[in-house]
Parts: structure tokens; sequence; C-alpha cells
């Protein structure tokens, strides 16, 4: 295979070299301990890489095109098919891109901190291949072009998700919640399966451009797509649908949780591509209704997320209540851009600076708050506790971890040069002229978010040194490694924003808006 | 009024069915009876998917002793199989995640096993 | 929990029935209705009744976890390789370039009323004799562990 030829294939890739590294781990991980670590870095750095690449091509050459099983690669239109996409076809356009983007990063710092943190721990054949299976259901999720396969990657990254959650029986607790997890995931899932049921029965197509195409926006589609946004809010944690976040992310192992939040983002690209590519510009579809719909779910998440937060004493439990106030964030800036999706001037006044500073934001929260849930393992690595009352005095011991909770803490807020003020900048101001009433609340829950932090970070960090952690010592390198990479990528967004926003933001926004683009990729014309 | 009812048969005993699983689901306190409500749903959901795929009159696309080439192409046989096999891997996980709480808690009744408060 | 023994010599005469008539499934899922997971299944229906009928720990003898687990992961990888083999050929991931080449499950499709000629269809086959190792490995391990985590009570 040359290089162009692996240039052409990276989208199959993409799902194959996970998949691979994942079934072969059991039996390499039989052999050695060293030989299996060896084996699951070299999976992961070739996954990573072959996402990053993926993207790049993306980004500069446009929408990538792949069918499966077909006689060529861009072979979307087989003759004798009557001019309708019958093979899984994978649409890789900007968006989709830039999720990959995130995906890639996180699962790449993610996996080289799981292997030391969950080098202690027994059945690691499983956790391995099971964290690939996971990765494999969310860059699925974000580059099919195909209804049907986004539920059959959905229900990986839920299957592979809960049994994770659960791998640290933990007395029951652990399986408890990710019993909660597969269960409400599993009903998710048949929503869903009920909406791609009723369009397919009306429109015998399961392409997403095709159906696009053919949306008539009768009873039965309105029915489907409650029966698609419903599932896919409560796997992104909007509030509420949002009460399995804080029991599935305080118990399940750190990295894991840093990488739910990936998925439950990738829940989130399902949502805006169904809200936009499948719903979108229709004639009938009312623009403010849902726009309205998906800001207060926004607004009800942030802030209800930040009052949940304050009071709690359990480290990820907290954390997991700011994800789902983040999380509103990303629906109210991409919400305001759908409410204003109608009205061209109003779109191109504030409407897309509004969905750039959401979709900014998808990308800044994956990597501060998966730093955030790292520093929280490392925490738990050395002292075995996540309550905060327990904690204390751990400056002294774990320097390095401290600077890297003070990163995220410091993004996560909203404060300068960090990443996450330059996202939420772009919702306040382009809020504020949409509706000056949100804004503020976004402003207040940044505030509260940051109280909670600097509360956090005085109880774990700061005071004299405590008796029971004078063994804690600083985390091994590879935990390190993994923290500092997501840290580098949290300051690289802070400190040249611009930067990012032209090159990945706006194209995913333009890709996300412009639904005829999407059709005609597929089928061609407009 | 008959013949409607005929033809919608098969959707009349999804709508049944997934009122069972769900009530299952909804009103029993023992995981294990959850668990069965859930399949039930799935059950329900595959019945859908399947007789969406109905034609009158069509011929199954199996090639030995096939009458004419003309034949249904089984797009929902195809998606009711995918969802079946699904169906016994979270079905699989879940059971076995109920075993492990039955000997952890020595209970499968929801009301006791609540440790993660809300 | 032992069975009578009418029960357990019944389970042992329709365990290899049970076998061959899943590997016939497997076998024929390009021609009739059936495949890979289907005929695994069938399979681990035989692993189930030797369970049912016998105690787990006389199980665990006959029926190896780890040869077990050999199946699963070798299933999913020729299921993979399989797929990914077209690429070296520069076809699209999964595409069936062993059909009608003239090879081995290479000969052409007959139109119209047949019997049925098992040397067509390309990869298919393949793919779901993988698929079929896959699940019969799967299912039973499935079935195994949870037999070995029920507490025997007396």
């Amino acid at each position: 295979m040359t290089i162009s030829s692996i240039a052409q294939h990276l989208p199959a890739l993409l799902i194959a070299v996970p998949l691979l590294t994942a079934f072969l781990t059991p039996l390499i991980g039989g052999v050695n301990r060293t030989l299996r670590m060896l084996w699951v870095a070299l999976g992961i750095s070739a996954t990573s890489a072959i996402g990053l690449a993926l993207a790049w091509k993306v980004f500069t050459t446009g929408t990538v095109l792949y069918v499966f099983g077909a006689a060529a690669v861009g072979q979307v239109l087989p003759m004798d098919s009557g001019g309708i996409p019958i093979r899984i076809i994978f649409e890789v356009d900007a968006f989709s891109a830039l999720m990959i983007v995130i995906a890639s990063i996180s699962a790449f710092a993610i996996t080289m901190y799981s292997l030391v943190s969950e080098s202690e721990c027994s059945g690691q054949d499983g956790f391995y291949a099971l964290l690939f299976l996971l990765v494999v259901g969310i860059m699925g999720m974000v580059a099919t072009g195909d209804l049907f396969n986004f539920f059959v990657f959905l229900e990986i990254s839920s299957l592979a998700g809960a049994a994770l959650v659960a791998y640290r029986v933990d007395k029951g607790v652990a399986v408890e919640a990710g019993l909660k997890y597969a269960l409400l995931s599993t009903l998710g899932a048949l929503c869903v399966l009920i909406a791609i049921g009723l369009l397919f029965a009306q429109y015998n197509a399961l392409n997403l451009a095709t159906l696009a195409s053919r949306l008539q926006f009768t009873t039965l589609d309105k029915i489907a797509l409650a029966l698609l946004i419903v599932p896919l809010a409560m796997k992104c944690g909007a509030v509420p649908m949002h009460f399995w976040t804080p029991d599935t992310y305080a118990t399940a192992p750190s990295s894991i949780t840093a990488l739910l939040v990936v998925s439950s983002q990738a829940s989130l690209y399902g949502l805006f591509r169904v809200l936009f590519s499948l719903y979108g510009h229709l004639v009938q579809f009312n623009y403010a209704t849902f726009g309205w719909f998906v800001i207060i779910l926004g607004v009800l998440s942030m802030f209800v997320g930040v009052t949940m937060a304050i009071p709690q004493k359990d480290v990820k439990r907290l954390m997991a209540y700011h994800a789902v106030s983040q999380t509103g964030y990303m629906l109210l800036g991409v919400g305001v851009g759908l409410a204003v999706l109608g009205n061209r001037s109003a779109l191109n006044a504030y409407g897309l600076t509004a969905m750039a500073g959401g979709i900014f934001h998808i990308i800044n929260h994956a990597m501060y708050k998966g730093l955030l849930f790292l520093t929280a393992g490392a925490i738990f690595y050395r002292t075995g506790t996540r309550n905060l009352n327990k904690l204390g005095g751990l400056g002294h011991t774990m320097p390095w971890t401290m600077v890297f909770f003070m990163i995220g803490a410091l993004a996560i807020a909203g404060i300068p040069p960090f990443n996450g003020f330059a996202s939420k900048l772009m919702i306040y101001e382009s809020v504020f002229r949409f509706s000056p009433f949100l804004s503020i609340v976004a402003m207040v829950v940044s505030i509260l978010t940051l109280a909670s932090f600097v509360k956090v970070f005085h109880s774990i960090f700061m005071g004299p040194r405590r008796e029971e952690f004078a063994a804690a010592r600083e985390v091994p390198a590879a935990m390190i490694f993994g923290m500092a990479l997501l840290a580098v990528v949290v300051m690289l967004f802070g400190l040249f924003p611009q930067t990012f926003i032209d090159g990945m933001i706006t194209p995913a926004v333009t890709a996300l808006v412009d639904r005829g683009a999407y059709i005609s990729a597929i089928l061609g014309g407009h | 009024m008959l013949s409607k009812i005929l033809i919608n048969f098969p959707l009349i005993a999804v709508v049944l069915i997934a009122m069972m699983g769900l009530s299952a689901m909804v009103f029993k306190r023992n995981i294990v009876k959850i668990l069965m409500g859930v399949t039930i749903l799935e059950s329900a959901v595959n019945l859908f998917l399947v007789a969406t795929g109905y034609r009158e009159g069509g011929i199954a696309p199996i090639f030995t002793n096939a009458p004419s080439t003309h034949m249904v192409l089984p797009t929902v046989q195809a998606l009711t199989l995918t969802s079946i096999v699904i169906g016994v891997a979270t079905s699989a996980m879940m059971l076995s995640f109920a075993m492990i709480i039955y000997k952890k808690y020595g209970t499968v009744d929801v009301r006791k096993i609540r440790k993660l408060k809300g | 929990m032992k069975m009578t023994k009418i029960v357990r010599s019944t389970a042992d005469i329709f365990y290899p029935f049970c076998l061959i008539f899943g590997f016939y499934v497997v076998a024929h899922g390009h021609l009739t209705p059936g495949g890979g997971f289907q005929g695994g299944a069938v399979i681990a229906t035989g692993a189930a009744l030797l369970i049912v009928a016998r105690a787990y720990e006389d199980i665990s003898q006959r029926i190896r976890k780890n040869a077990l687990k050999l199946c699963e992961s070798i299933g999913l990888f020729m299921f993979l390789a399989a797929g990914l083999s077209g690429l070296f050929l520069g076809h699209p991931f999964f595409a069936n370039w062993l059909a009608q080449a003239g090879s081995i499950f290479g000969q052409p499709v007959a139109w119209g009323p047949n019997p049925g000629d098992l040397n067509t269809a390309g990869l298919l086959p393949l793919m779901n004799i993988a698929v079929g190792i896959e699940v019969l490995g799967g299912l039973s391990i499935i079935l195994l562990y949870m037999i070995s985590g029920v507490k025997e009570k007396e």
C-alpha cells in the first residue's frame, strides 16, 4: 500500500485500526504485559494519527466521502441503484472532522494516562478492548453519513461505555451506575431505532443526505424528530435528562470519564446533525421553536448544573455537574444560531458567531474537562479518596497535578488566556445581541463555576501537609504526559484562538449551516 | 373497518407489546423483571421494523428456487437482524450486571440498592 | 447441580447434531436464510444444552474458556482481515473482490430457479464463517461466565 492509497482509505482505517487493536488485545495481552502496553500504545497512536490526517484532508480539500464495499471508493450512486445510495457511506465534512480531532487528541492522551493509572487492576485485556471499542463508537458516530449506521455506533459506544463504567466493581456501586447507564442508553437507542423505522418506511432511504432531500415534514416526521432529539439530548446530559451523568462520571475510572465526556459530545454532534442537516431549512420547520427549545435546554443545563455542583463533596461528582453546566453553553450558542437560521441578516450579524462559540466550546470543553477528570484521577490514584473534606495539602507533594488542575480550572471558569475564555467570550457577545438576559445568565454561571473551582482547589491542594497523605508522591510520567498533552492544547487554543477559529471552527459552522452542500455531496446537483 | 384492522394488525401488536415492555420497566421493582421489560420493548421495535418491510406479493431474496429475479431488497430485515444482535449483547451485559449486583448487595430490588444518591 | 442420567444422555446425543446444524447454517449463509450469527447462536445452544444438563465443573473440563476466547478474537480478526484484504488490492474496505473472480467462492451466481452453488458469493461465505466462529465463542463464553457466577446453594 502506498501513501496515496492509505490517504484514500483513511475513513475506513479510522474504524478498522481501533477495531483491530481491540480484537487482538486479548491475544497479545495473553503473551505478556509489556507487549500489551506496546500494542495498545501503537494502536492508539495509529488511530490518532489517522484521525488527524483525515481531519487535515477534510480541512484542506473539503468533504471526504467513503463508500463501503463499492467497486470504487467514491462510487456513491451505483449504476443500477436508481439514484439511491444503497451502501453505507461515510460523509466526513468539516464539522465531523472537528469532532474527529477532539476524539483523536483526547483518546491519545487518555490511553497514555490509563497505561499507568489502570496498571494495578485485573482484567486489563478486556479494559483496553472496551476502550478501543468506545473509541470506535465515537469515531463512527461522528464520521458516518448513514442514520442506521449512526445507531449502531451509538450502541457500540453505549455498551462499551457502560461496561467500562462498571469495570471497577467497587462493592457493586460502579456496577449499579453501569446498569443505570446501560438501561438509559438502551431505552434511548430504541427510541432512535423507532425514529429510523418511521423515516425509512416513508422515504425508503437510510442515508442522511437522501433522507434530508426527501423529507416532507409529515406528522410521522415530527414524531421521528422528537424520538431523535430526546434520546440524543439525554445522552449528551442536558438538564431534564441529566440524572445519569453524576453517577456514571463519578464511579467510572477517571480516564474513562474523560472519554465518556467525548462520547456524550458525539451525541451532541448527532443532535446538531439531526437539527441542522436533516431537518433544518425545511419550509415548514419552525426555527424559532426548535431554536428556543435548544436554548432553554442549554440555559437549564447551565444553571441547574452549576447550582448542583456547588454543594458536592465528591470531587468527580462535582466535576460531572460542571460537565452538565458546560454542555449548556454549547446548546445555548448553537441554539441561538438555530433560532435565527431563517433570518439571513441576523444569522450573519450574530447567529454564526454564536454557533462558532458553541462549537468552539465543544472542543475546548473536551480538552479542559478531560484534563480536570485526569487530575481528579491522579489525586485518587495517590490518595485513594475523592472526598473533598478528607483531601488537603497535596500542593506540597503533587506540584504538577496542581498546575494542571489550575490550568483546567481557570479554563473552565473562562479566565483569559485559557481556551474557555475564547469560546465563552464569543458566546457572551453574540448571545447578548440576541437576548441580553441569556448572556447575563451565562456570565453568572461562569462566575459560579469559578467560585466552585476556587473552593475545590483550596480544599485539595492548599493547607498544611497531612499525615495520612505523607506517602502521596507525584504520579508516574505517563500520567503526567497524558495530562500535559491536554494542558498544552488548552493553552494553545487559549493563546491563538483566531488561528483555530479560522482553520477549523468556521468551516465546521459553515458545514453545519449549509444543508444543501451536505446533500449535494452525496446526490450531486444543486 | 375489519380490513383496516387486519392491515394494521402488526402495528397494533407493536403498540401492545411496547406497552407491556414499558409498563414492566416502569412498575416492576425487580431488576431482572425490568430487564425483561427492556427485552420485550426491543422485540416490539424489531417487529415494527420488520412490519415496515412487508411488500404484498414480494419474493424473498433467496436465490435458490426463486420463481423470478425480481426480489425485495431486504434492508429492513438486515436492520432487524443487526438490532437483534445488539439486543443480545445488551441483555447479556445487563443481566451480568444484575448478577454482580445480587452478589454484592444480596438483593435485586431497586428500592434497596440505591447507594448512589440522585 | 446434576440432572438425571436421561437428561444427560439426551444432551450428549443432541450436542453433535446441534453443532452440525449450526455449521450447516453458517456454511450456507450466502444461499439460504441464516448466516454467521444465526449458525453461531445454534452452536452456542449446543453448549447451553450441555451446561443445563451437567454441573459447571463437569463442563469447564470439556469446554475451555481460553479456547472460546481464542475463537472470539480469531473470528473477529478474520472478519476484519476479510474486510481489509480489499484495501491491499486497491478496492474499498469490505469490497467483495473475490466474487466472480473465478477462484475460491468465485463462481458466478446462476439466475432463475436453481439448487444453489456453495462456491459463489466471494467474501460473504468467508465473513460468515468468521462471524460464526466469533459468535460461537462469544455466546458460549457469556453462558459459561454466567453459570460460573451463579452461587451453588447446596
